[in-house]
């Protein structure tokens, strides 16, 4: 892998029951390239987390996949209505999600946390009234032969 | 544990996967009708026993690569959802028991819990 590889996907606005899709794709792109797949469990879920929140919270937008031999980094961006207290959006259990995405389990307090938690790193940027944008980071750690 | 001794356990149906009853073996459980928390929560090789049937269940199980989901309470999922564990060969049972029953019985039997980090 001398250049890294990059992808695009764009996530739609309340396709509730698609949600998963660019993520999943990302899961076999990670299975492709050969990474160890303790980095590929958590890229899915933080790629799953950063997806659901571009669709209950963003109004859809777009994901980006980079991954170096080193590392993969996972980025979501919107053009939503920003989050106005990131401190607060970072505690478990602070949620404005939908009741109907309630119902469906989802939307607990628990994604951006749980992005945290699976990261090696975590930029999250947000402005009211123009959007988000996260960027994750996982360490690829690679296990030394002989 | 071996998904053919949790399918006794829980006189559940197999709705997906019979021929990989005896191959798939998982190492804990994990019950939960709450998503956020499974995300949050479930460890790799883990069972995972719901209420809810959308498809989302199946995409978060995928995720996490969970091998099989036992649907609790006699619910069943929709074909969309069976059509995506197919692809995946990911095997699928339901049983009428409670999320309750269900849990008690495997833990009886040897399936270990995850652990919940203290926060």
């Amino acid at each position: 892998m001398a250049s890294p590889y990059l992808e695009n996907f764009v996530v739609d606005e309340n396709e509730l029951f698609s949600i998963g899709e660019a993520a999943a794709q990302i899961k076999a792109i990670l299975k492709m390239l050969g990474i160890p797949s303790d980095v590929i469990r958590r890229a899915s879920i933080v790629a799953y987390e950063a997806e659901m929140n571009l669709v209950i919270h963003g109004g859809g937008g777009r994901m980006e996949l980079e991954v170096r031999p080193e590392r993969v980094k996972i980025s979501a961006l919107d053009a939503g209505p920003g989050i106005p207290d990131i401190e607060k959006a970072m505690m478990e259990g602070f949620s404005t999600a939908s009741e109907k995405i309630r119902e469906m389990g989802f939307g607990a307090g628990m994604g951006l946390p749980n992005i945290k938690r699976n990261s090696d790193s975590l930029e999250l940027l947000s402005e009211v009234g123009k959007g988000t944008t996260l960027r994750a980071e996982i360490l690829v750690k690679q296990e030394r032969e002989g | 544990m071996k998904l053919s001794e949790i399918r006794s356990l829980l006189q559940a149906d197999v709705l997906v996967g019979e021929e990989a009853l005896d191959t798939t073996e998982v190492e804990k459980g994990y019950a939960s009708d709450l998503m956020s928390d499974v995300l949050a929560f479930a460890s790799p090789a883990v069972l995972l026993l719901t209420g809810l049937t959308h498809v989302q269940i199946f995409r978060t199980a995928q995720m996490l690569d969970i091998p099989s989901i036992v649907f609790v309470r006699g619910k069943t999922p929709g074909e969309d959802l069976l059509q995506l564990a197919r692809g995946a060969k990911m095997p699928i049972l339901a049983t009428c028991m409670s999320m309750f029953e269900a849990s008690g019985r495997l833990y009886g039997a040897g399936l270990a819990a995850c652990n919940i980090p203290r926060r």
